[in-house]
């Protein structure tokens, strides 16, 4: 009977332990088949081709180009390797403003010869039209149907993906200000961290700590949309006020905001390693006229640095993947920051506000799933670093 | 020349009265120890003389403690100069998570000693007292957890030595030992005394009976007997003592 229980119990917990392994590896495999969907998608819309004259012998542009050549910065082809031209845009709306519905057709049957008659007419056209259209038309030139390339993705300054004709997918920007929210909430949470941590383990009395770490603890459990809420209420209008921004939605507000949100984590996992210091540790420092102060900075906190560092590598994964409250907070603006007075953007923010609106199977829709892995390797990278120098620490122990 | 003077000490943890009226004079230069069954609060008492039962929260102190002729209880007492004057090793090695040689110059350091060369020399000293020197000398940089038990207890008793404290506590030193760190450690303990007053608390007695010179007896709380080691183990003047050498309890 004993037996079969064991033998059971085995099974179940060999079977419970691969399918939930495999249900991982899966999951992760699916996010990264979708996040490299996005390097075989066409530069310009799927379903559109831009057309050109003829005489046009630009072959290549690139999605910021493409983008400049329709928000008109960009208006002769010597700038984009063609000859000395004017560029002049031509969107498939133009045509209803120069033909009658009469001359285009009940059905648009017409609308292809009416496209290359008008790129004909004019050598420095552009026209962003449906490929339907002009299928087979020879008369025209054509933007090569590039895939988009992995270099402008990841070194991108841009991000504007749902930009015609073609999105621009830099996520350059959404990086930076992951990483300058999470650096500057970590700078702010550290210190406060450590310091709470310290006074809780060693020097309140045992009364006051009984009191005050079950409140720290209680401020994990409130979800992550009220802190956002108290950002937006306070802590936004205060840095507007104080700094004379044009906008309280900064950088600066989200890292704070942060900050109070990694902070109960990073007090309680330092503030249980420093009480697991044994005893005798610390008598055997006091016992050679260590006064109570160097005991501390000497003794415990070496110690209990690898608990220490993994209560502020939890406050960091915090901070990174938070999404709520630096969506709320940040501003929301997708530029590379030069000062944590501006409004940011991160890649948690950028992934809830915009899957909604991204169409599934999209470039859009993929380049999301693209930042979901970035977050992924960031957090892996945090997590090595950190393994790593615990276990020099267990070395040196 | 009297070390150290207790007088009509009592001690309590809370509600519970763990010394009960004890009188014990120690003489300079001699090992002392403390016998008894467990929770007869020899242990207790042993760290009332370098003030360690102030950590505990509770605890009350009545009677006097004089070392060198100073109540160590008075108010205008420095704790911390007290502690660097009387040196304590655990019943477990306990050293700090740094080199041998941070830990052996850690006393030294937390005193606002900086002199690089006089720290170096001092380490030296006092690991070579320790009988320690030879097997450390080329990996002082290395840390003190790669040592054995035994080398970590002894690297203890060197950090403790370091500070050169005129008494020296040991909490049961040998007792998370083999025999042979044992019989070094106790080795150890006859060489120091001729530098200062060492006061060890043991459960064995036949390490008593090796390294003391005088013997103290606790039981319940109380000091049965106190008397040369040599007459304490070969004719005690209690019954009590008698049973507990003679192994009929305890």
């Amino acid at each position: 009977m004993k037996k079969w229980i064991d033998i059971i119990a085995k099974r179940v917990f060999t079977v419970s332990g691969f399918v939930t392994s495999i249900v991982i590896v899966l999951i992760i495999a699916f996010l990264f088949a979708e996040a490299i969907g996005l390097f075989s998608q066409p530069i310009v819309e799927e379903g559109y081709v831009l057309a050109l004259n003829k005489q046009n012998q630009v072959k290549d542009l690139s999605a910021l180009e493409i983008k400049e050549i329709f928000d008109e910065e960009i208006t002769n082809w010597n700038q984009v390797g063609g000859s000395d031209t004017q560029i002049s845009v031509f969107r498939l709306e133009d045509l209803d403003k120069i033909y009658t519905e009469a001359e285009l057709g009940d059905e648009y049957q017409f609308a292809g010869d009416k496209i290359v008659e008008q790129v004909s007419s004019d050598p420095g056209m552009i026209a962003f039209v449906p490929e339907s259209l002009v299928e087979g038309r020879t008369e025209l030139n054509y933007i090569d149907d590039n895939t988009i390339p992995v270099g402008d993705v990841l070194l991108g300054a841009e991000w504007f993906p749902t930009a015609t004709p073609s999105p621009i997918f830099g996520i350059l920007p959404l990086i930076s200000g992951t990483i300058w929210v999470s650096f500057f909430a970590i700078l702010f949470a550290l210190p406060f961290g450590l310091a709470v941590s310290i006074f809780l383990a060693e020097v309140a009395n045992p009364r006051v700590s009984k009191i005050l770490k079950p409140i720290i603890e209680l401020l994990n459990g409130i979800p992550s949309v009220v802190y956002g809420f108290f950002g937006l209420a306070v802590i936004v209008p205060l840095l507007q006020r104080t700094f004379n921004l044009p906008v309280g939605e900064s950088g600066l507000a989200g890292s704070i905001v942060l900050a109070i949100m990694a902070l109960p984590t990073i007090i309680t996992v330092a503030e249980d390693a420093m009480r697991n210091c044994p005893r005798t540790m610390r008598e055997a420092s006091l016992a050679l006229g260590a006064s109570k102060w160097q005991t501390i900075y000497k003794v415990v906190v070496p110690y209990s640095i690898s608990g220490i560092t993994s209560g502020v590598v939890l406050g960091i994964g915090r901070a990174i993947g938070e999404t709520m409250a630096v969506l709320m907070v940040t501003g929301n603006a997708a530029v590379i920051p030069t000062s944590i007075l501006e409004p940011l953007r991160t890649i948690p923010a950028t992934i809830a506000a915009e899957l909604g609106e991204a169409p599934a199977g999209g470039a859009h829709y993929q380049s999301l799933f693209l930042l979901g892995v970035i977050l992924f390797f960031i957090t892996l990278f945090i997590n090595s670093c950190v393994e790593v120098v615990s276990a020099r620490n267990r070395l040196k122990r | 020349m009297d070390k150290i003077e207790a007088k009509n000490v009592d001690f309590y943890y809370g509600d519970f009265h763990a010394l009960k009226g004890i009188n014990i004079t120690i003489p300079n230069n001699q090992v002392v120890a403390f016998i008894g069954p467990s929770g007869c609060g020899k242990s207790t008492f042993l760290r009332l003389f370098n003030r360690m039962n102030d950590l505990i929260p509770g605890t009350r102190l009545t009677g006097e403690i004089l070392i060198d002729g100073q109540n160590i209880y008075d108010k205008s007492i420095d704790i911390d100069t007290l502690r660097r004057n009387v040196g304590m090793v655990f019943q477990r090695p306990n050293p700090f998570p740094k080199s041998i040689f941070e830990n052996v110059a850690y006393g030294l350091c937390v005193n606002g000693i900086k002199d690089k060369e006089f720290i170096a020399h001092r380490v030296e000293t006092a690991l070579k007292g320790a009988a320690l020197w030879n097997e450390v000398k080329d990996k002082l940089k290395e840390s003190a957890y790669a040592l054995s038990g035994g080398q970590q207890q002894r690297l203890c008793i060197a950090r403790a030595m370091a500070v050169e404290p005129s008494v020296l506590l040991m909490d049961e030193p040998a007792s998370a030992l083999d025999p042979i760190s044992t019989a070094k450690i106790e080795e150890l303990i006859c060489e120091l005394s001729e530098q200062t007053t060492v006061i060890i608390v043991t459960h064995s007695m036949q390490q008593a009976a090796r390294v003391s010179n005088k013997t103290a007896f606790f039981y319940l709380g109380e000091m049965v007997e106190y008397d040369d080691t040599k007459k304490i183990f070969t004719h005690p003047a209690k019954e009590a003592t008698q049973n507990y050498i003679t192994g009929r309890f305890g």
